[in-house]
């Protein structure tokens, strides 16, 4: 299907399914309940599900691929963001021009970045691209002001010209953002029983984004592009050694995660219409590298699963609070709740990057590979006991996808 | 003449916190061969310490004071520190004052069992990993140590002064023979300058002329021949981490009367003394403590207003800006030796 072998049409069907039911799936509980808090089926978290996934996935085209961490990949989000927002103000507050700018804004400046950056790798490299992150978001801040309006972030106005569209609806607000008509925040609910699900535009534009990143990352996956860019990461002296010049190369694979980075902007932005120079710091490039090392570096599904995972529990852990652990741990005598309470405490609510830290610590020390590779070893794992119950060699050849 | 002595100095104090975890930087990055983001947070620590100290020699408790009564005439209470009990009121207040100082002998112990600790327990597994795989790890350790103290001190900078005695500035341009009043300097930044000094020339006559830091050296130029003579090189290794994490928090503990301690200060100096390490050199002792201050005065130049009106922008910037022009024409750093990091 669409030029894929026959596992990876099943791996793109599968995550088709799963974007196009998530409304379904992500809300497993009934509204009112008690465990409806761990719902995550409502407009704003998934549309983060899908924009993160963009951002992961590009990420990964350049840090699974090639070994090069980039260690200032917000800054290309950032720089998208600006763009689509700019493009709100001058243009029209459709999403169309606004997401395509953003991803044309952001491949420039990757270009520029990443033809001064690739010429060192390893920690230089790192170095090179939190260096011009970091001035990105310095610049942002000062000089930059009458593009990036500083600390309050950029935002629409009543007063901006908006050659195609409108400056003001006809009852004087601004106008939303909208594809086609669609505004991004319509949403169509739907009642079942108990339940409640929402199907949001904007969730659903985000999504087939994502399912086409998706698509061309795996077709750059399975490229002989993508063998060549394997090839710089295991060993690119030996490639230099046959004569093929590895720069251009590394430089194609950091354009491209730069665009994906902008896509990913520039949906935010088509999202919510603003844009702040916060998304730019070192801290949020810090971000996508751990959801891609926590989904699983270099593999085709681990960002997608890293981004979700980290933009789920930083969701659902920070809404947890002490009175919420009360009620969990009421069967409990009075004072070993208490001391329980106490223990989770750091844990949760605004503690919640305590748990990240840990988490991805733990992932890097014994699971190098993300939660891929746990999947994959349980896959394995359990391969062998069914084989060993049927006699059979336990031979069976461990696929990598 | 006068303005350019006066940015000099105030580029010494940031440069010397630059050149003092650069130092640690790269003392773990030449014995162990470890990429350390984890050296910000160790800075931070160590100004949580000067933190601790302070609020530990200020527990109190409440005592009735007969002599004195509130407005309704009962006896008032009144909270009195417990130093000021053992050592009589005149000698409890010097005590307090004197915290921050008082620190270094309280922080020493605190940052060498964390430096133990955490090579023992975490950096020794990482010696063989990629670089990329000791970046993440340390930089996870980095949040987890950063949430830690946010969870104990919360979120806000804790303001922790100096000793009466260093507050007031210094007049520097009266004793050089300028006019009185145009060049003056803070006397806690000039301690902080001569601390820094005195530990970055306690940390090289260390490696220089004691037989310890002889072995390390040579184990620094070639680890596995000094290991074939028999000498149990990862031990000392291990003492040289905590070393730099006891720099990196000593650093730290003098400069929370410079800036108020808060959980994230650590990240930030430490991307600043990631590039001062880098344009030094990977791996030069000299280089690291030279591009600190160089840094640190540029740093302080390029924040003058007649700079700022030429090319706006240029204070945020210039530090980067110097590390991506090092970066591109001289690959091993300013001091770097040929043929170490230079891809």
């Amino acid at each position: 299907m669409l030029g894929l072998n026959r596992k990876d049409s099943g791996l793109f069907l599968l995550v088709i399914c799963l974007t196009a039911l998530a409304p379904f799936l992500l809300n497993p509980f009934p509204e009112g309940s008690e465990l409806a808090q761990f719902n995550a089926g409502y407009p704003d978290l998934m549309q983060r599900f899908m924009i993160f996934g963009i951002f992961a996935i590009g990420f990964n085209i350049l840090f699974g691929l090639t070994g090069y961490l980039s260690f200032g990949h917000a800054a290309f989000l950032g720089v998208g963001s600006y763009a689509g927002v700019w493009m709100m103000k001058l243009l029209t507050v459709n999403v169309v021009p606004a997401i395509i700018m953003s991803v044309i804004v952001a491949g420039l400046f990757s270009l520029v970045v990443g033809f001064i950056s690739l010429r060192r790798s390893g920690i230089y490299f790192s170095i090179l691209t939190l260096a011009f992150a970091q001035m990105s978001f310095a610049l942002a801040y000062s000089v930059l002001t009458p593009i990036t309006n500083g600390e309050t972030g950029l935002q629409l106005s009543l007063n901006d010209p908006r050659i195609l569209g409108i400056s003001q609806t006809v009852d004087g607000s601004i106008p939303a953002a909208n594809f086609f008509g669609i505004e991004m925040r319509d949403s169509l609910e739907l009642a079942m029983g108990g339940w409640l699900f929402t199907f949001n535009a904007g969730y659903y534009l985000a999504a087939i984004v994502m399912l086409i990143s998706f698509y061309i990352a795996i077709r750059i996956f399975r490229s002989p592009f993508g063998m060549m860019l394997r090839a710089v990461k295991s060993n690119q002296q030996r490639m230099s050694y046959t004569g093929l010049n590895t720069r251009p190369y590394a430089l194609t694979a950091f354009v491209i995660s730069g665009m994906y980075a902008g896509l990913a902007g520039g949906l935010m932005v088509a999202m919510d219409p603003l844009a702040g120079a916060e998304r730019m710091y070192w801290t949020a490039s810090g971000e996508v590298v751990l959801m891609t090392i926590l989904g699983g570096a270099g593999t085709l599904l681990g960002p997608i699963i890293g981004a979700s995972a980290i933009k789920y529990f930083e969701n659902i852990f920070s809404k947890i609070n002490d009175t919420v652990l009360h009620g969990w741990f009421s069967f409990m005598p009075d004072g070993l709740q208490d001391f329980v309470v106490a223990i989770i405490h750091p844990f949760i609510g605004k503690g919640w990057h305590l748990t990240l830290g840990l988490m991805f610590m733990l992932v890097v020390i014994f699971l190098p590979g993300g939660l891929m590779e746990g999947i994959n070893r349980l896959r394995i794992w359990f391969g062998k006991r069914i084989n060993g119950r049927q006699q059979a060699p336990d031979h069976a050849p461990a696929t990598s996808s | 003449m006068d303005a350019i002595i006066l940015q000099i100095l105030n580029g010494l104090d940031k440069g010397s916190a630059y050149a003092l975890i650069a130092l640690g930087l790269t003392l773990i990055f030449g014995t162990l061969g470890v990429v350390n983001f984890a050296h910000g947070a160790l800075f931070m620590i160590g100004a949580f310490c000067a933190v601790t100290l302070n609020r530990l020699l200020s527990l109190s408790h409440e005592v009735v004071d007969e002599t004195r009564t509130d407005f309704l005439g009962n006896p008032l209470r009144v909270d009195v520190p417990y130093v000021y009990e053992w050592f009589g009121p005149d000698v409890g207040a010097t005590i307090i004052d004197w915290s921050v100082p008082l620190a270094i002998l309280f922080a020493i112990p605190i940052m060498v069992l964390i430096g133990l600790a955490m090579e023992r327990g975490l950096i020794k597994h990482f010696y063989k990993r990629p670089h990329a795989d000791q970046i993440l790890v340390t930089f996870g350790l980095a949040i987890v140590l950063q949430e830690i103290i946010k969870a104990f001190y919360g979120a806000n900078p804790i303001p922790t002064p100096a000793p009466e005695a260093f507050v007031g500035s210094f007049d520097f341009g009266a004793l050089i023979g300028f006019d009185p009043q145009t060049i003056m300097y803070p006397y806690w930044r000039l301690v902080y300058f001569s601390f820094a000094i005195l530990i970055i020339g306690a940390v090289f006559a260390f490696l220089r002329y004691t037989t310890f830091g002889m072995v390390v050296r040579a184990g620094m130029a070639d680890r596995e021949t000094v290991g074939l003579l028999g000498i149990n090189i990862d031990r000392r290794f291990t003492i040289m981490f905590a070393i730099a994490a006891c720099v990196a928090g000593l650093a730290g503990v003098m400069y929370t009367p410079i800036l108020s301690p808060n959980y994230n200060m650590g990240m930030n100096f430490l991307v600043l003394s990631f590039v001062v390490v880098v344009v030094g050199g990977m791996g030069s002792l000299p280089g690291a403590v030279a591009a600190g201050f160089l840094l640190g005065i540029l740093e302080s130049f390029a924040s003058r207003a007649e700079v700022i009106d030429i090319i706006p922008g240029i204070n945020q910037v210039i530090i980067y800006l110097v590390a991506i022009i090092v970066l591109l024409t001289r690959p091993r750093g300013l001091l770097g030796r040929k043929g170490v990091m230079e891809e």
